[in-house]
């Protein structure tokens, strides 16, 4: 479980984000939603220790970070997982030094077992046969897939994805947030999904954060979305013909 | 202002790349590949430099004494001294400035711009140590690419007499043998440790520390070969007046 207390962060005059509070559990798949700008990647980044805010604190099933030595910060990091925008592999590693590196870092297992867990997770992700591959020469799905390989291999205990699913088609996305999900559940992972994407929303998002403007101005789940009045959020929601159709639907049938 | 800022983090850049040493066994792997890239890679351009420029060294003296009364056993006593004293350690660090520099910022520049960076400091690794630390151990092989160019430089020049007809082969080896003093060569070896530190940091640093995207990687080589080759020429000069001149 993450607790995020009330978390300010700026660059410079830019104040990004402007006191953000709210809990992500375990086992479940969280989403943090809003349009481009808003501080999605910035409050992901506070989350994952790259960026320090300067209010505010963040605590991880209990632990509050800012109090951590710098060796319990470290180990903490070791238990994270990230999925990067732009996937962010090695490209200088094959794909499968790729998904074994957390493993050599960070563990002290034989080649053999190393490359067994490589293994599992790839399969685990539907990549059987791309080991050798370099990153250059894998589709951006594929890409995804290998750094969510990675995110997992060592058994985080959070995972966090900057939008996972972005510049892909709709159905590879959807096979992507339904993997992210399944390993969730499976691992009893505390999950945390950037996304601006509505059919993700639809598809997992068990907790649904909104943000605007560097504020948290709405959050609740999946099923309240489509019913709340917050009018930020259903300007946002709305704002494609699809979802405008399904609340019309949903209000006929509602009567 | 600007300036003081760059090379207060430059300082601190270099004592955090020694903290949070990375897992030997990973390190191994990245010091071979650095040697391979920086060193093993340098080789054939640094080989072919220092061949042909020890050539035009000897021609050119040769051209220039036409005095009879210099001795001929001159022009291999000049060659000798330019070779060791500037040409290898100074001007090939220069030359590798742009080579192995700008690889190592275009390298590291696009490990940030694609957050590779930001992926190795999430798993917990002192991206520093990491990514810069191999380097800088790579390049303590440095001073063995600039005997090599003192030697090809040295070689280039015999040729040059043999080929070009500019006095005899005795008289050069005699040139290069005459009034040799050994602190010389220390003096040419520390400058060479001391511009592989350079060549090993100070690109390091802006590839590490850019920001932007793609273009600006291109114009973080460009910046970092420049203050790269002002802090070489520089140091030549601090370290040329404190060693050599007494
Ligand atoms: N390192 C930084 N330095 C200065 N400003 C930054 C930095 N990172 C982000 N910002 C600013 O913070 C604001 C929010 O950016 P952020 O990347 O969090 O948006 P986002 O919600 O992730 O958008 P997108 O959906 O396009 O990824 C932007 O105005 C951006 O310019
Ligand atoms: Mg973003």
């Amino acid at each position: 479980m993450i607790e995020v207390k009330n978390i300010h962060k700026s660059f410079g005059d830019a104040h990004i984000l402007k006191g953000i509070s709210t809990t992500f559990e375990k086992g479940k798949t969280s989403l943090v939603i809003g349009q481009s700008g808003s501080g999605k990647t910035v409050f992901l980044k506070c989350l994952l220790g790259l960026f320090t805010p300067e209010e505010g604190g963040i605590e991880y099933d209990g632990k509050i970070y800012a109090n951590l030595t710098d060796d319990e910060k470290r180990n903490l990091r070791a238990k994270m997982g990230m999925v990067f925008q732009g996937s962010a592999l090695f490209d200088s590693m094959t794909i499968l030094e790729n998904v074994m590196f957390p493993l050599r870092m960070f563990t002290k297992q034989s080649k053999s077992e190393m490359q067994d867990r490589a293994d599992f997770v790839l399969n685990r992700v539907n990549l059987e046969n791309a080991h050798n591959k370099m990153p250059s020469e894998a589709s951006g799905g594929m890409q995804k897939r290998v750094a969510i390989a990675r995110a997992i291999v060592n058994k985080p205990k959070y995972l966090f994805c900057d939008e996972p699913n972005s510049g892909l088609d709709p159905k590879t996305a959807i096979v992507i947030d339904n993997l992210i999900k399944e390993i969730t559940e499976e691992y009893n992972i505390t999950t945390i999904i950037n996304s601006h994407d509505m059919n993700s929303v639809m598809e997992i998002g068990e907790k649904i954060v909104f943000l605007k403007d560097g504020l948290k101005a709405w959050e609740g789940s999946k099923e309240n979305i489509f019913k709340t009045d917050n009018e930020v959020v259903t300007d946002f929601v709305y704002s494609s013909n699809l979802f405008k159709k399904v609340r019309q639907m949903y209000l006929e049938e509602k009567g | 202002m600007s300036y003081l800022h760059n090379i207060g983090s430059y300082f601190l850049m270099i004592a955090e790349m020694f903290r949070k040493p990375t897992k030997w066994s990973v390190m191994r792997t990245l010091i071979l590949k650095d040697i391979d890239d920086l060193i093993i890679g340098s080789l054939g351009i640094v080989a072919f430099i220092s061949f042909f420029v020890g050539g035009v060294v000897t021609i050119q003296t040769a051209l220039n004494i036409s005095n009879p009364l210099i001795p001929k056993y001159l022009i291999g006593f000049a060659t000798r001294q330019s070779i060791i004293l500037e040409f290898a350690p100074t001007f090939i660090s220069i030359i590798m400035a742009g080579k192995v520099g700008s690889f190592i910022t275009s390298s590291i520049g696009t490990m940030r711009v694609t957050e590779q960076i930001d992926a190795l400091e999430v798993m917990g690794i002192n991206a520093l140590n990491y990514l810069v630390f191999p380097k800088f151990i790579a390049l303590m092989l440095y001073p063995f690419v600039i005997s090599i160019a003192m030697f090809l430089g040295i070689l280039g020049g015999m040729a040059a007499v043999i080929f070009g007809g500019f006095g005899t082969l005795e008289d050069f080896i005699t040139g290069i043998q005459i009034d040799f003093i050994p602190f010389h060569i220390i003096y040419a070896f520390i400058k060479t440790f001391v511009f592989a530190f350079l060549l090993a940091t100070i690109p390091s640093y802006y590839g590490f520390y850019m920001k932007g995207g793609a273009l600006e990687v291109g114009k973080a080589s460009t910046t970092s070969f420049v203050w790269t080759s002002v802090a070489i020429i520089l140091l030549n000069y601090i370290l040329t007046q404190l060693l050599l001149s007494t």
